[in-house]
């Protein structure tokens, strides 16, 4: 019915450009040749090639992906037990608000409030333990903290959608516990398990302000890098690696939609 | 087990398809939710309200906490330092919510015609619109500003043009400045803002707005009547959550803005960085935190008054 509304069209337009000029910019003088400047000196893939030999963009790279690994990992577990725990067993009322507010916390807290605190719990553990000194095991807890929310929350609102019947027609089968969870609960979230997984690999790859607290000088991930070159100024070597992470986002999420379409 | 129930008696409830002793199915469910619980509470909540001790606390010469409790930090906040009175602190805060809620609004300004113009394509063309909203959505932060750096320094097109306008010096670059901050914000933020009022959007019962100008109303009062009630659900979704981290951004201010843009983000960051003045910046995260709470509060409570 809208068809008549120029300014609308104009400003969902000025959006678009909004969001993709400053990555276009960046994907268009990542195959430009010239090292300084802007002038265009012809196509090149150089910076790309340059990528592949320098050693701390790929340890940068090794650590955001295995710190996503380990991290999804453990998160979906705990996320998943967090859900079903709370979920499948009669809590009193006043239980379940507690159990949303602390589940909630870390979708509420700003980030950077969430890094600080960890940087404190961090501090007070090393002194009563003597571990817990930044680097990669710091890195991996800090993401898992900030991930099991979101797990749970998306395992709930799966669970949630799921009907009792199911598990009464299992237990007239005298279905036993085991059973139950193993052929018919497990089965039915798993897209839910699956879903949250991706959403909490992806937070993790995408993180900036927790990992900046909560990382060592040995486990530097790929944003981290990037912030960090900037007191060195543009270079041409960053914008061919902005480029891939930005490529990498796009390949993600159709991905996920094709996923998410077939649920 | 006669002896337990000798104690006490077991209370067996029927509970989906079968009857289980209530203690034991709290243990299990206990067993499963209380690693995670317990995970959260160490290293989120506990931490967390202990900031508020921190913030009592004053700095020792190296750096150290040094648990003297006293409200020295909040004065300082409020701006009463050793050299009398200066609100800088209060004018930061104060700056923080300024470019939280211009941000907020040209989000909300910016993507109500987005989501209308997205919403009345066919349906083809409305999955590459979304996915178009939800690329960016995902991308790293420290990515997107540092494009944003590329795109307004001295060399390109839009520097150059403000230049010739005479808005910056020529050769000189579009940063740092506050433009350059909005600029960064606003396109962090507005897929935030654009998806949850899409999800409010593309249900719209178009038929209250036809109905609304048969009644001869204006413009106005179609928006005001017709379409902020349907799409208040997801529009105060995309409120919280453009809201609050704009209110806690620190890469955007830091990259873009320089010393003169700082935002209370950066100077959390600083005080638990370079300064290595933790009560102080335990004090200012609870200053932020509060803002945030209160906020979100309003935000729920808006609703009913409309």
């Amino acid at each position: 019915m809208d068809r008549k509304r120029p300014m609308v069209a104009l400003t969902a337009f000025f959006s678009l450009l909004l969001l993709y000029l400053p990555a276009a910019a960046v994907a268009v003088f990542s195959v430009n040749s010239a090292r300084i400047g802007f002038a265009w000196k012809g196509f090149t893939l150089k910076w790309y090639a340059r990528l592949l030999h320098n050693e701390y963009i790929q340890e940068a790279a090794v650590n955001s992906l295995l710190v996503a690994a380990v991290s999804t990992a453990v998160a979906t577990v705990l996320g998943t037990a967090l859900a079903l725990g709370l979920d499948r067993v009669p809590w009193p009322r006043k239980a379940h608000r507690v159990f949303d507010v602390v589940i909630n916390l870390p979708v509420v807290v700003p980030d950077i409030i969430m890094a600080v605190s960890l940087t404190l719990a961090f501090t007070l553990l090393r002194q009563l333990s003597g571990v817990f000194a930044l680097g990669m095991s710091t890195l991996i807890i800090g993401h898992i903290t900030f991930q099991i929310s979101f797990v749970t929350l998306v395992v709930r609102s799966r669970l949630a959608s799921l009907n009792k019947e199911t598990d009464e027609a299992a237990r007239d089968l005298f279905a036993s516990n085991f059973y139950l969870f193993r052929r018919v609960t497990l089965p039915l979230i798993m897209p839910g398990v699956l879903a949250g997984a991706m959403l909490a690999f992806t937070l993790s790859l995408d993180d900036f302000i927790i990992s900046f607290f909560t990382h060592g000088p040995e486990s530097v991930t790929l944003p981290i890098y990037i912030y960090s070159s900037l007191k060195r100024g543009l270079s041409p070597e960053i914008y061919a690696l902005s480029t891939v992470m930005l490529l990498f986002t796009v390949l993600m999420v159709l991905i996920a939609e094709r996923f998410t379409r077939r649920l | 087990m006669t002896e337990s129930t000798g104690r006490k008696a077991r209370k067996m409830i029927s509970w989906r398809g079968d009857v289980r002793d209530a203690r034991e199915l709290r243990l299990a469910g206990l067993a499963l939710a209380g690693p995670p619980l317990v995970w959260l509470a160490t290293l989120l909540a506990l931490p967390c309200a202990a900031l508020a001790l921190v913030a009592l606390a004053a700095r020792g010469p190296y750096g150290q906490i040094v648990w003297s409790f006293s409200a020295a930090n909040f004065k300082r906040l409020l701006g009463y330092g050793l050299f009398g009175w200066s609100p800088d602190f209060l004018l930061i805060l104060l700056r923080s919510l300024e470019v939280a809620l211009v941000t907020t609004v040209v989000c909300v300004l910016l993507a109500y015609p987005l989501t209308f113009h997205i919403a009345c394509r066919p349906r083809k063309a409305r999955v590459w619109w979304l996915t178009l909203i939800i690329v960016p959505f995902w991308t790293n932060v420290v990515v997107r500003t540092y494009a944003w750096l590329l795109l307004l320094s001295p060399q390109l097109p839009p520097a150059k043009l403000a230049a010739w306008a005479g808005f910056v010096p020529p050769g000189g670059a579009l940063y740092p400045s506050e433009l350059a901050v909005y600029l960064g914000m606003v396109s962090t933020f507005l897929p935030f803002m654009a998806l949850p009022l899409y999800a409010s959007v593309e249900r719209l019962d178009w038929d209250l707005l036809e109905a609304a100008r048969d009644l001869y109303a204006g413009r106005w009062t179609v928006f005001r009547q017709a379409i902020l009630p349907q799409t208040l659900p997801g529009l105060s979704v995309g409120l919280v959550m453009t809201f609050v981290p704009a209110m806690a951004m620190f890469v955007v201010s830091d990259i873009l803005g320089g010393a003169k843009q700082m935002l209370v983000g950066n100077l959390i960051q600083l005080q638990f960085g370079q300064a290595r003045d933790w009560p102080f910046g335990a004090m200012l995260s609870m200053a932020l935190m509060i803002m945030t709470l209160a906020s979100l509060a309003l935000c729920r409570r808006r609703p009913k008054n409309l």
